[in-house]
C-alpha cells in the first residue's frame, strides 16, 4: 500500500484551521466555522511491518511457551501456529514494548495487590529479563537444557511453577497485570495476556494467522453489520470471519 | 411666480424621496449584483486565501497547465478598480481584457457571454463595494505552445459562440430563467460537459458529464441511470439548497458550489434550474447488469463486509445521511472516476444550516487493493437494478496514481 | 510568561458531553464561548471509521482513544494507612482524551436515577431508622429532586435519541417497561432495539422468578433519527464494538453525532484543541474566577479571561484542577472538614456466567446497551430490613461484548491454560450468557481525593491521589445482588454457572466501570457540598462544575443520563436567571 496515500492533504471545506498537522501530534489548533475534514485515511492503523525484537533464542522460548499455553491439538492449531511469536515480537519492538503510554516515574515500591503493576521494567525489559532467568533456571534444573528444548511435560511443569509463583524472577515485583485467577508471578500473567492478545487480535498485527483463533471459537472478526442476524436466535451464522485487511472471499475464486 | 415658487416647494419636499430613490436603486443594484455573483460563484475561483475573498491567486488546474485567477477586488493597481464598466462587460461577454488580450477560457466567458448587459453591470456594481486587496496577478504556467495567447483566436473561432441569451418562446418563463442561469452565469457545463483534447465543449453532449481536475462531474440530463432521471424537481432544489437529497449528497468540488453558491440562491431560481434540467433528455445508454462473474462474487463479499454498515445490504442506505446506492448516478456514470475517488480517499457531503450533519465516508484506499476497489464498485454498480460496465483495476490505478500526484504537491 | 488573550463570555474546560451541551446552549443565547480541550480533534470518518474501528487490540488493550498515564494519571491506595502508588497503566477505569471525551467510547447505557436516590439520607433514615446509615457513611441528599430534573432527563434523552420503553408514564405503569422508574412525561424518542437471544432468555427466566424485566435504555439508535437540533443519526448495526470504541456509522449518541455539527458552525464559538488547562485563575477576593491558564503542546502558556468558567473535563481532572488552583477547602478525612475531594465514590459490579451449552447466543452480535434488565433490587425498590445495607443496583444480561481477547468465558475450575482451557474456550464462547450486577457505592469518610505528596505528572504538578475502598455496605449489597443473579441464572437451566462475586479490597487492576463520582459534591449546605444544585460553586458564583464530580454518592446506575439532566437543568437556570443577573442561583 503506497505510503504517500497515508499523508493527509491540508484541504478543508468550510472550517478554518490554524496550524498544520505534524504527523499525528500537533500544536494547539483553533477550530472554528464548521467541522474540519480532509480526504484521506485519517487515523487508520499503519502496518507495523517486520519489526524485530527477539533474538533467535528468545523467539524459540516464546514459540515453545505459547505452544503449551494454547497448544495445537484435536481442536486445531494453537498459539504457535497462529503466529503469536511474530505478534509479540512486533509488539515488544513498538510503543507497547517500551511502555510509551505508561507512567514510568519513580519512586518504586512493590505496593499491594490492589495497586497493580509497579515494576520499573517495561514489557520489553520484562520479557528479556524473564526469558533469560527462566532459561537459566531450566539449565540448572534440567541438566543444561534451555526451556525450548525440554519435553512438553517438563515445559508444563516450569510454566506451572511460574504461574504459582514458585520461583521469583529478580527485578520483578510480585504483583502484576491481573487476569482472572492468575497467581503471584507477574511475568506469567503478562505472558498469558499477550498470548491471548496474539491469538485473538486482528491478523494485521502478526498473530491470529489465517484467523485460527477466531475460527476456534466462532468469532467472525471485523464485521460491522449484523442486522440480518439479530433475530436469528439459536442459529449458527453463515459468516466467514474477516480481518481489517479482508478475507479470502475478497479475491475472485478464493471463497 | 407663485407657480414657480410652489414648484420649488414641491421639489424641495420631493428631494429626499428622489435622493432616496436614487440611493435605493444603487443599494438594490448592488444586492442584485451580489445575488448574480453568487449564481456565478465568482468567489470560488477568484479566492485563494479565505481571509481575502475575490483577491485572486487560486491555481486553476487545466489539462494544459495551471492558471492563477486574477484579483477582482476594486484595487486600482492589482485588481479591477481601474477598469471601466465597458471593459468589465467586454471581459465577461467576449473574453477580452482591457489591453485587448484574450483571456484563457478557464475563465468561463463562453458561458458568461449569455448574461445580459444589465446583469453584468449589476455584478460590477457589487464587486465595486468589496474591500480592495493588493494581490498582483501571477502569470500562468502553461505547457508550450499553449502559453501563446494568439492561439486563442483560433480556439474562440472554433468553440466560442458569443452572444447574449435568447429566450425560447416555446418554453415557460421559468424554463427560460433556468436556461439563462444554467447556460450562463451558472456555467454548469464548464464541469458537467465533456471537453475535447483542446478543451472545447462537446456541445452535442451538453451536460452529460465531464472529467475535470480528477473528478467526474455527473450527467445532469434526464438519463435514469447516469443522470437525474429519477429525481423530481423538488429533489434537485433540495440538493442545491441543502447539499443533499434522498438520492445523493454534494461532495468534492460540488460541495464548494453548494456552500458558496447554490445554497444561497432564491428558491424560484433553484426551481427554474430544476425545471430546465428536467427537460434535457440526454442520450441514455442501454446497459444490462453484469451477472455471474467471480469478480462480482468477490465484490459482493467486500461490499457485505465493508460497505453495508452504512449503505445497507440492500443498497438503500440511510437517505439524507448515507446515500442510497440503488439508482446511484455516480456508480452508473460512463466514467467511474468520482466513484473510485470517493472509495479511495473518502468524501464528505457539504454541510449546510438546513442539513448540518456532516455525512462523511471514510477512505478505503489504504485498505483495499486496486482489484478489490474495482470488484466492489462493479458489484454495487450492477446490483439492485443498477447496471454499468465493469470497473477495472487499471481504472482504479489511474485514479490512485493521480491522487498521489495531488497529495505530493 | 502567559500570553493574555482577549476576554470571552464563557470558557469551557474540556470538550466532552457537558462541554458540547453548554457550548451549544450558551452560544445559542448569544454568548462568545471558547472550549479548551487537552486532547485532539476526533470525528467519525477520520478517527473511528467503519474501516478500522473494529480493532480490539488497538482500542481496548492499547487504549488508543484513552488518556495516557504517561501524560496524566493519579496515585491510588485503599486507605489512609497506605502509601499511594501511581496507576501506571489503565485498568479499573478508562478516562478519555480528545474531543468528545468518554462520550465517544461509552456503551450508551442511559438511565435515570430513582426519585429516592436524590434523597439518599433522609429517605433511608426515615424508612429504616438513623442507625441504618453507619457513622462513617457520609451520604447526603442532593438538594435537587427527581421531579425538578424530569424535564431535563427528557431533554437529554431526546437529544440522544435513546431507544427504550417507558415503564411509568405520568404515574401510570406501562407493561414492558421498568415499573420502578420515576414517572416520565412521555415515552422514549425511539423504540427499543431488536433483542438478542441471551438477554431474551434472561428476561424469560426473570419473569418466571417473579421479576419485571424490560429492555435497557440505549443510546444506540434503533432507527434513523433526527434530534431537536436537526442532527441526524443512523440505525445501529449491532457490530459489537461499542464500549471502548468510537462508533463508525453515526449510530451511537456522542457529542460528535448529536451536537457538534450544529455547534461548530456557530460564529460565536471557538474550539482550541491540544490546549490543557492547568489552572483556574481567581481575583484577589477569591470569590470570582477571572478565567483559566492553559498550555499548548509546545509548552506555551496562555491566559484566557472569561466571565464564566465551566469545568467540563472528566471528574478526576475537574477535582484535580480545583485542588491545584487552591479553590475551596480540601477535604481532611481526619477532621471531616473541607469539601473539595470529599465523597468520592465509584460502582461495585459483579457477574454470573451462565453456561447454557446447547443454545447459540452469538455474543458478538451486540450493541453497547443491548440488553434486558431488572430494577427490582435497585435503590430502595425492595425492603432492606435485616439485610445490613442500603441501596442496590440493576441486574442485566447484555449482548454487548463478544470481543475475544476480553471475553472467552470458561466454566469454573477450568485450567487457566493448556488443551483443556483451549477446548473450554471453543465449546463455551457461543453458548454463554453473562448476568451483570451494577451496584451503588455510598460515600464514606475514608474515600476521598486529594493531592499526592510524592508523585508528579508530566508538567511537574502533584498527581491527584485517590483513597478508596469498598466498605461493608458495598460488599453486602453486591453479594446480595450476585445471589439474586444466581437465582435467575438457575432458572435459565444452564449446564453450569460461575458466580464471580466482588471480593476483597477494591483493586485498580481489572476493568470494572468508568463511573468515578464525587469530589465536588452537590448539596444544600456549603459545609458539606462544594456546589449547589446547579453545579454552581457556593464560594465562586461564576464557577460551575459539570459531570459526576457533583454526585454526593453514586447510585446503582450508569451516570451519563443523570449528568445530562443536571447539565440541562443548570443551563435552564443560567439562561433564565444568571445571565440576567449574575450571582448565586440558590440563596442560603
Amino acid at each position: 500500500m503506497p505510503d504517500t496515500l497515508r499523508r493527509r492533504t491540508v484541504l478543508l471545506t468550510g472550517a478554518s484551521l490554524l496550524a498544520v498537522y505534524a504527523g499525528t501530534r500537533s500544536y494547539a489548533r483553533t477550530i472554528t466555522g464548521g467541522i474540519p475534514w480532509m480526504p484521506g485515511p485519517g487515523d487508520a492503523p499503519t502496518d507495523t511491518g517486520a519489526l524485530k525484537f527477539f533474538t533467535s533464542d528468545e523467539a524459540a522460548f516464546i514459540d515453545a511457551a505459547v505452544a503449551r499455553l494454547i497448544p495445537a491439538d484435536d481442536f486445531g492449531p494453537g498459539a504457535k501456529e497462529a503466529g503469536v511469536t511474530t505478534f509479540l515480537d512486533r509488539q515488544l519492538a513498538g510503543p507497547y514494548g517500551h511502555a510509551e503510554t505508561w507512567y514510568m516515574g519513580g519512586p518504586w515500591h512493590d505496593g499491594t495487590k490492589s495497586q497493580g503493576y509497579q515494576s520499573r521494567l517495561t514489557p520489553a525489559a520484562l520479557y528479556r529479563t524473564a526469558i533469560k532467568a527462566i532459561d537459566d533456571h531450566c539449565r540448572q534444573a534440567f541438566g543444561g537444557k534451555s526451556f525450548s528444548t525440554l519435553s512438553p511435560d517438563q515445559q508444563d511443569s516450569v510454566l506451572t511453577d511460574l504461574e504459582k509463583g514458585k520461583f521469583k524472577i529478580e527485578g520483578i515485583g510480585p504483583h502484576a497485570v491481573e487476569i482472572e485467577g492468575a497467581k503471584e508471578d507477574s511475568f506469567f500473567s503478562v505472558l498469558m495476556q499477550n498470548t491471548i492478545e496474539g491469538f485473538f487480535s486482528d491478523p494485521m498485527y502478526g498473530g491470529n494467522r489465517d484467523m485460527i483463533g477466531w475460527k476456534l471459537i466462532g468469532f467472525p472478526g471485523a464485521h460491522y453489520d449484523y442486522r440480518p442476524y439479530i433475530g436469528q436466535h439459536g442459529k449458527k451464522l453463515p459468516i466467514e470471519p474477516v480481518g481489517l485487511r479482508g478475507r479470502p472471499g475478497w479475491t475472485p475464486h478464493q471463497s | 411666480m407663485k407657480a414657480l415658487y410652489s414648484l420649488f416647494i414641491v421639489f424641495l419636499a420631493l428631494t429626499p424621496w428622489l435622493r432616496a430613490q436614487a440611493a435605493d436603486t444603487s443599494a438594490s443594484r448592488v444586492a442584485r449584483g451580489r445575488a448574480l455573483a453568487t449564481a456565478g460563484d465568482c468567489v470560488a475561483c477568484h479566492t485563494a486565501d479565505k481571509g481575502k475573498p475575490f483577491a485572486g491567486g487560486r491555481p486553476i488546474e487545466t489539462p494544459f497547465g495551471v492558471i492563477y485567477s486574477p484579483n477582482i477586488t476594486p484595487d486600482r493597481d492589482t485588481g479591477i478598480g481601474g477598469w471601466s464598466d465597458e471593459q468589465f462587460y467586454r471581459a465577461m461577454h467576449e473574453g477580452v481584457g482591457p489591453s485587448g488580450r484574450h483571456l484563457y477560457p478557464a475563465f468561463p466567458y463562453p458561458y458568461f457571454t449569455k448574461a445580459t448587459h444589465d446583469d453584468v453591470s449589476a455584478i460590477r456594481a457589487y464587486l465595486d463595494t468589496l474591500e480592495p486587496v493588493k494581490n498582483a496577478r501571477k502569470e500562468p504556467k502553461l505547457t508550450w505552445p499553449l502559453n501563446w495567447r494568439y492561439l486563442l483566436h483560433g480556439w474562440n473561432w472554433l468553440y466560442f459562440d458569443e452572444g447574449t441569451f435568447k429566450a425560447n418562446a416555446q418554453k415557460s418563463p421559468e424554463w427560460n430563467r433556468g436556461a439563462y442561469l444554467v447556460q450562463g452565469l451558472g456555467h454548469c457545463g464548464a464541469c458537467h460537459t465533456q471537453r475535447n483534447f483542446v478543451g472545447g465543449e462537446k456541445t452535442s453532449q451538453a451536460l452529460e458529464g465531464g472529467l475535470l481536475q480528477g473528478w467526474f462531474a455527473p450527467n445532469l440530463t434526464n438519463d435514469k441511470r447516469a443522470g437525474i432521471g429519477a429525481w423530481s424537481t423538488d429533489d434537485i432544489v433540495d440538493y442545491l439548497k441543502t447539499g443533499r437529497n434522498s438520492h445523493s449528497g454534494a461532495t468534492g468540488l460540488m460541495a464548494e458550489v453548494v456552500t458558496d453558491s447554490t445554497s444561497k440562491l432564491a428558491p424560484s431560481d433553484l426551481h427554474a434550474i430544476a425545471t430546465y434540467l428536467k427537460d434535457q433528455p440526454g442520450h441514455p445508454q442501454d446497459v444490462s447488469p453484469l451477472q455471474g462473474s467471480p469478480t462480482l462474487a468477490a465484490g459482493r463479499a467486500i461490499y457485505r463486509d465493508s460497505c453495508s454498515a452504512c449503505h445497507q445490504y440492500d443498497g438503500k442506505g440511510v437517505p439524507q445521511l448515507f446515500s442510497p446506492l440503488v439508482g446511484s448516478a455516480l456508480l452508473q456514470s460512463r466514467d467511474h472516476t468520482t466513484a473510485i475517488r470517493v472509495v479511495l480517499e473518502g468524501a464528505r457531503t457539504a454541510p449546510t444550516d438546513a442539513r448540518p450533519t456532516t455525512s462523511a465516508m471514510p477512505a478505503y484506499g489504504w485498505k483495499l487493493s486496486d482489484a478489490e476497489v474495482a470488484a466492489v464498485l462493479t458489484y454495487a454498480g450492477n446490483s439492485w437494478g443498477n447496471a454499468t460496465p465493469e470497473v477495472t483495476a487499471g481504472d482504479v490505478k489511474t485514479v490512485r496514481d493521480r491522487l498521489q500526484v495531488e497529495h505530493d504537491h | 510568561m502567559a500570553k493574555k488573550l482577549p476576554a470571552v463570555d464563557v470558557v469551557l474546560v474540556g470538550f466532552g458531553w457537558t462541554g458540547a451541551m453548554i457550548g451549544e446552549e450558551l452560544t445559542a443565547a448569544g454568548l462568545r464561548t471558547v472550549a479548551l480541550e487537552r486532547g485532539g480533534w476526533r470525528d467519525t470518518s477520520t478517527d473511528f471509521a467503519v474501516t478500522f474501528a473494529q480493532d480490539e487490540l488497538r482500542y481496548m488493550w492499547r487504549g488508543h482513544l484513552f488518556q495516557e498515564p504517561a501524560h496524566q494519571t493519579l496515585s491510588f491506595r485503599n486507605d489512609s494507612n497506605q502509601t499511594a502508588l501511581p496507576l501506571r497503566h489503565l485498568g479499573s477505569f478508562l478516562p478519555a482524551s480528545g474531543v468528545g471525551g468518554a462520550g465517544v467510547h461509552w456503551n450508551g447505557q442511559t438511565w435515570r436515577f430513582l426519585p429516592t436516590d436524590f434523597v439518599m439520607r433522609s429517605h433511608n433514615e426515615q424508612r429504616y431508622g438513623a442507625a441504618a446509615l453507619p457513622q462513617d457513611m457520609t451520604v447526603q441528599d442532593w438538594g435537587v429532586t427527581y421531579d425538578e430534573l424530569e424535564p431535563f432527563y427528557d431533554k437529554f434523552e431526546y437529544l440522544c435519541g435513546i431507544a427504550g420503553k417507558a415503564g411509568n408514564l405520568k404515574g401510570v405503569k406501562q407493561d414492558g417497561g421498568n415499573p420502578f422508574e420515576g414517572p416520565r412525561a412521555r415515552d422514549f424518542p425511539n423504540p427499543p432495539l431488536e433483542m438478542a437471544y441471551g438477554p431474551t432468555l434472561f428476561g424469560q427466566a426473570a419473569r418466571d422468578t417473579g421479576h419485571a424485566p424490560f429492555p435497557c435504555p440505549a443510546a444506540n439508535m434503533s432507527r434513523a433519527y433526527t434530534n431537536p437540533l436537526g442532527v441526524m443519526l443512523a440505525p445501529c448495526t449491532y457490530c459489537g464494538f461499542c464500549e471502548k470504541f468510537g462508533c463508525g456509522n453515526n449510530s451511537k449518541s456522542s457529542p460528535q453525532t448529536t451536537i457538534l455539527p450544529v455547534l461548530m458552525r456557530r460564529d460565536n464559538f471557538e474550539l482550541r484543541t491540544e490546549s490543557e488547562v492547568v489552572r483556574i485563575n481567581m481575583d484577589s477576593t477569591g470569590k470570582r474566577a477571572t478565567g483559566v491558564t492553559y498550555v499548548d503542546t509546545q509548552g506555551n502558556e496562555y491566559e484566557q479571561p472569561a466571565e464564566m468558567v465551566f469545568l467540563c473535563a472528566y471528574i478526576l481532572h475537574n477535582v484535580h484542577l480545583l485542588l491545584l488552583s487552591g479553590i475551596g477547602t480540601p477535604y481532611d478525612p481526619r477532621t471531616g472538614q473541607g469539601v473539595v475531594g470529599r465523597n468520592y465514590a465509584y460502582q461495585v459490579v459483579s457477574s454470573v456466567d451462565v453456561f447454557l451449552g446447547d443454545k447459540i447466543l452469538n455474543p458478538f452480535v451486540g450493541a453497547g446497551a443491548l440488553g434486558v434488565g431488572i430494577d427490582d433490587y435497585n435503590g430502595d425498590n425492595f425492603d432492606h430490613t435485616g439485610l445490613g445495607f442500603i441501596g442496590g443496583g440493576y441486574l442485566a444480561c447484555w449482548n454487548t461484548n463478544g470481543r475475544p481477547i476480553e471475553y472467552h468465558p470458561v466454566p469454573k475450575g477450568t485450567p487457566k491454560w493448556g488443551s483443556k482451557f483451549k477446548k473450554a474456550m471453543a465449546e463455551n464462547y457461543l453458548t454463554t450468557a453473562t448476568i451483570s450486577t451494577h451496584g451503588a457505592v455510598m460515600a464514606n469518610r475514608g474515600n476521598f481525593l486529594d493531592l499526592d505528596p510524592t508523585y508528579r505528572d508530566a508538567r511537574g504538578r502533584p498527581l491527584l491521589r485517590m483513597t478508596f475502598d469498598f466498605h461493608d455496605n458495598e460488599h453486602r449489597m453486591s453479594d446480595y445482588l450476585t445471589d439474586r443473579a444466581v437465582d435467575i441464572a438457575k432458572a435459565m437451566k444452564p449446564r453450569s454457572i460461575n458466580a464471580k462475586k466482588r471480593t476483597g479490597h477494591y483493586s485498580v487492576v481489572p476493568y470494572q466501570t468508568t463511573h468515578n463520582t464525587g469530589g465536588a459534591a452537590m448539596g444544600s449546605d456549603p459545609k458539606t457540598s462544594f456546589v449547589n444544585k446547579y453545579g454552581q460553586s457556593w464560594d465562586v458564583p461564576n464557577l460551575f462544575v459539570m459531570g459526576s464530580a457533583v454526585f454526593p454518592q453514586n447510585a446503582g446506575y450508569n451516570p451519563t443520563g443523570t449528568i445530562g439532566a443536571l447539565t440541562y437543568f443548570a443551563l435552564d437556570a443560567i439562561k433564565k436567571q444568571y445571565l440576567k443577573s449574575p450571582g448565586p442561583l440558590v440563596q442560603l
